[in-house]
């Protein structure tokens, strides 16, 4: 008598083998004695011996999902033990290298390595694309994540990765790093100040009157298509130029000013590209019943015209953080500071873990702002139903 | 109540409105139509001032409208348009609010008022208050633009080809609805169609416009039977002449009132051209004919019909 | 439209062809503003970069783009084709949220990382680029083929052709411009990732600048830095014939 399992899911499978040929051929850490020399590799089977292994016990569940019957709770559990798989491989890379510590100099260095990767994108993606098959919707979907990061952050806050090496390198680099988050940040948002003062009325002015979008637009574009890194060092020599014609002004070609200058310019694309078409997807008879009952332009606008345009709008300003983000680490390379600055240090002294350190906060920063205003613009879209345009004939 | 005097409306070189005078009086139901271009929209939008006009004067109560504000002279209008263009990130009852908010209601009223006019439009409060006009279908979010038109009890209501783009059976509908709210309220309404059947079936009068200019304005009956131009004559179309014919009267107008005869009775609203056809389905030549109450109110003949009897001529 | 048939105005006020020659002046003719360098920067021993020839670095980063892009262009297309297809449905969302998702990661973040993975030199940069470049080709692949209206599809079977002949004769002709676009931004995005890449041992015409800017030099950071921004318009010009000619030819 032959049994056959049925098969439900084939993402899951995919992602279930996957996982499970990285766990065998990949290597899941790198040991190594010092932050110079390159280590070897860790598999997964000797960090899973002893009882810290049961944390990767998800992962046998996630080996299950692909024959789960899709109901709510077969879905929710491929949720559950992708989430917790990636969660779990976290906290057992650092219950090894806590291990691995123990008998190895205070030099040597415990390091993600690409089985690890590969088996925890596997699990995140498993659960991302159930919770899609579960109908969540942008919301519950961040929820999902949300709580994939709260297990990382707690392992992260009880000092359990500590023994990791790009917690060591954080050990080294607390201060420095602290800054360079805010540094970050505050790039992000004195780029944002000018973008939103000058970029919403030049929207609006677009919207109403063909010929500012006729010549504002294809300015722009150009501005977006030339590289960053050649925007900044093209804006150095006429900074500093003005900085030695106005000495004590403080203006120079490097440093955080060109910095937020360029970004202000890579910025007013999305936002007032955005703000003319959310307008101009205000339908016409809205805004014609909206005249004809009597509503005054300024109320017109304000109740009408802003929040139908809302959503578009914030769509615009998702791009302009999560790309102002990135760009703000390119501009490290011209002295402005921020995690940037981490990253390409790491580059030029070729120490990987620096690099880690730099990057990845670079990414959470990005993804973080894209979950924000992704509720944002759900929450703005949510009375609306589909679109804006869905009550026009 | 609404007097056009002499209006003009010019856009670059192409005239919209050519030297317009009419009057629609306290009550009535005004249809303007006439092919598109005709300028039959432009008119309607001059009353709301959506429009300026360039020569002429409009008044509304014998006060010149240029004098006011517009947004107040918009607020004591209703104003409907094809596309309805209900609000979509509010409720239904918050669109139908929009004008009594405006005025500063006292909530309470407002809800009430709310309420009343899903009722009148035969929209069930409980369950359609609270929904957003995309939850809705085509034929209920114009319900619902009419009772947002309605909301602050206007004396004077536009609709602009309200019921155009809805399918044959709930244009009958609304439009049966219209006539029934016209009637209890009293509104004065001004209807643009291009739609002769519609106009004949809603108007207390036509006003037939072409190129800028007023070409006919008189009773449905007088727009059948004595067309003022070759036009008027097209609109009307002679196909079905005289089924339309019928339709500008009812089972009422012609009933014999003295006569008695069994059978299901007809409503004495009832379009005549409804009523010829009820006679061929049924094999009768004659049917009883009640009133709003019920009661006997005489007998239609088929050959009243063709002729009303001698002592009912029209 | 071919460079013979234009009128000689029409030829002088095209951003394609004026940016072409602006950019082979530009790598051609660096070399002979050295002494207006050395005028403008009269501190720096050296006011010209020397070290590699423009031309061997444009050409470097040509291909590195143009490798990185083909490569994106086979397997997000492919990616994206077989997610559409009845038998691949099931992975479209999967798919799809990869590519929103990681289109949130700075490339210049995927670039770094690709290091601690590939070591220093082109490889990793040639990785990066085709990984940051599959993203917006495989959601302008979907969102194209997606965007072909079913009534179109049902004719074309109905005339009696097949899977094949209706994806290469009806579906992929039509969706062309919205992959296209895709196209367009993973190049430009890739020319600009292309240069920092010279941060991770690859060597691009980022390489002036980083030099420059490591050293001081300024009028190193500006040879660079014009020769990348002539070459990322010059592209950009290129792909906006290109979708016109697209455009003009489906009616879209």
């Amino acid at each position: 008598m032959t049994f056959r399992l049925p098969l439900y899911n084939r993402v899951a499978l995919l992602m279930a083998m996957a996982a499970a040929i990285a766990a065998v051929v990949l290597p899941f850490l790198g040991f190594a004695p010092n932050r110079l020399l390159s280590g070897r590799p860790v598999p997964l089977w000797a960090a899973v011996q002893g009882p810290g292994g049961l944390a990767i016990l998800p992962g046998l569940v996630l080996l299950a999902t692909p024959f789960l019957r899709p109901t709510r709770i077969g879905l929710g559990l491929t949720v559950a033990a992708g989430g917790l798989f990636a969660a779990g491989l976290v906290w057992l890379a650092g219950h090894h290298a806590t291990e691995l510590a123990q008998g190895a100099s205070a030099a040597a260095r415990t390091s993600f390595a690409s089985g690890f990767w590969v088996m925890a994108a596997a699990g995140l993606l498993t659960a991302v694309d159930a919770a899609r098959w579960m109908g969540l919707g942008a919301v519950g979907r961040l929820a999902v994540g949300g709580a994939v990061a709260g297990l990382v952050a707690l392992q992260l806050a009880t000092g359990h990765l500590d023994a990791l090496s790009i917690l060591k390198e954080y050990a080294n680099r607390r201060d420095v790093f602290a800054d360079a988050v805010l540094r970050h940040a505050m790039l992000v948002a004195a780029a944002l100040v000018p973008t939103l003062l000058v970029g919403i009325p030049l929207g609006v002015a677009a919207h109403r009157f063909q010929a500012v979008g006729r010549a504002v637009f294809p300015v722009l574009n150009v501005v977006q298509t030339v590289p960053s890194i050649a925007l900044f060092g093209l804006l150095m020599a006429p900074l500093a130029a003005l900085g030695a014609l106005l000495p004590g002004s403080g203006i120079s070609g490097v440093g955080p000013l060109p910095a937020v200058i360029a970004l202000t310019l890579y910025s007013l694309l999305p936002i007032v590209r955005n703000t003319a078409v959310g307008l101009d997807g205000v339908p016409a008879p809205v805004r014609e019943a909206a005249r004809g009952m009597g509503l005054t332009p300024r109320q017109i606008f304000l109740r009408v015209d802003l929040p139908l345009a809302l959503p578009v709008f914030l769509s615009g300003l998702r791009i302009t953080v999560v790309q102002a983000v990135g760009l703000a680490a390119v501009a490290a390379l011209i002295g402005a500071g921020g995690l940037g600055a981490i990253m390409f240090q790491g580059l030029f002294a070729n120490a990987l873990d620096l690099v880690l350190l730099g990057a990845v906060p670079v990414i959470l920063l990005a993804v973080a702002g894209d979950a924000l205003l992704s509720i944002g613009i759900a929450a703005a879209t949510s009375h609306i139903g589909l679109s804006p345009g869905r009550n026009a004939p | 109540m609404i007097d056009f005097e002499r209006v003009s409306k010019r856009f670059g070189s192409w005239t919209a409105v050519d030297t317009v005078s009419f009057t629609v009086a306290e009550g009535e139901f005004r249809v303007l139509i006439g092919p598109s271009g005709s300028g039959k929209s432009t008119v309607l939008r001059m009353i709301n001032r959506l429009i300026p006009a360039d020569e002429g004067a409009i008044r509304i109560d014998g006060e010149d409208i240029a004098s006011l504000r517009p947004e107040e002279l918009r607020r004591r209008m209703g104003y409907v348009i094809q596309s309805v263009g209900l609000f979509p990130h509010w409720t239904v009852e918050r669109n139908i609010a929009t004008v009594p908010a405006l005025l500063g209601w006292p909530k309470a009223r407002i809800r009430d008022r709310v309420t009343e006019l899903l009722e009148l439009l035969n929209l069930d409060p409980r369950r359609y208050r609270t929904a957003y006009p995309h939850q809705l279908s085509g034929g209920q979010q114009q319900r619902v633009g009419v009772a947002r038109a309605l909301a602050a009890e206007p004396r004077i209501l536009l609709m602009d080809e309200p019921f155009s783009a809805l399918d044959p059976i709930t244009r009958a509908s609304l439009q049966s609805e219209l006539s029934a709210i016209h009637r209890r309220t009293g509104t004065t309404v001004v209807f643009v169609t291009h739609d002769m059947d519609e106009a004949l079936r809603l108007g207390d009068s036509i006003a037939v416009m072409d190129h800028g200019r007023l070409i006919q304005c008189a009773t449905p009956l007088e727009i059948l039977t004595r067309p003022a131009s070759p036009l008027v004559r097209d609109l009307v179309g002679r196909e079905e002449w005289g089924l339309k014919r019928l339709a500008v009267e009812t089972a009422g107008d012609r009933a014999r009132p003295q006569e008695r005869v069994g059978g299901e009775p007809l409503p004495s609203e009832t379009p005549l051209h409804r009523a010829l056809s009820e006679m061929v389905s049924r094999g009768a030549e004659r049917l009883p004919v009640v009133d709003g109450d019920g009661q006997p109110a005489g007998v239609l003949h088929l050959s009243d019909l063709v002729r009303p009897a001698p002592d009912r001529a029209a | 439209m071919t460079v013979a048939g234009m009128a000689p105005r029409e030829f002088l006020t095209d951003r394609l062809m004026l940016g072409l020659v602006a950019l082979v002046a530009l790598v051609l003719g660096m070399p002979s503003l050295k002494p207006l360098f050395a005028t403008l920067y009269p501190g720096l021993d050296r006011p010209l970069y020397e070290a590699e020839s423009f031309v061997r670095l444009t050409l470097d980063h040509m291909a590195l783009v143009s490798l990185s892009s083909l490569a994106a262009i086979l397997l997000g297309g492919g990616a994206g084709i077989a997610v559409t297809r009845p038998w691949g449905r099931e992975f479209r969302g999967l798919l799809e949220t990869v590519a929103t998702m990681g289109q949130t990661f700075p490339p210049v973040a995927v670039l770094a990382l690709a290091v601690p993975v590939m070591g220093f030199g082109p490889e990793p940069a040639l990785i990066a680029l085709t990984l940051y470049a599959l993203l917006p080709v495989v959601e302008n692949t979907v969102a194209g083929l997606d965007g072909v209206s079913p009534a179109v599809l049902d004719s074309a079977r109905g005339l009696g052709m097949g899977p094949a002949e209706v994806l290469f004769k009806v579906e992929l002709p039509l969706a062309a411009p919205v992959i296209l676009a895709g196209v367009r931004t993973a190049v430009i995005i890739n020319v600009g990732t292309a240069a920092i890449a010279s941060t991770v041992g690859a060597k691009t015409l980022g390489l002036p600048i980083i030099v420059g800017l490591n050293g001081s030099n300024q009028a190193y950071v500006i040879q660079g830095a014009l020769i990348v921004a002539a070459l990322a318009v010059v592209i950009d010009a290129g792909f906006d014939r290109m979708a016109g000619w697209l455009t003009r030819w489906s009616r879209r």
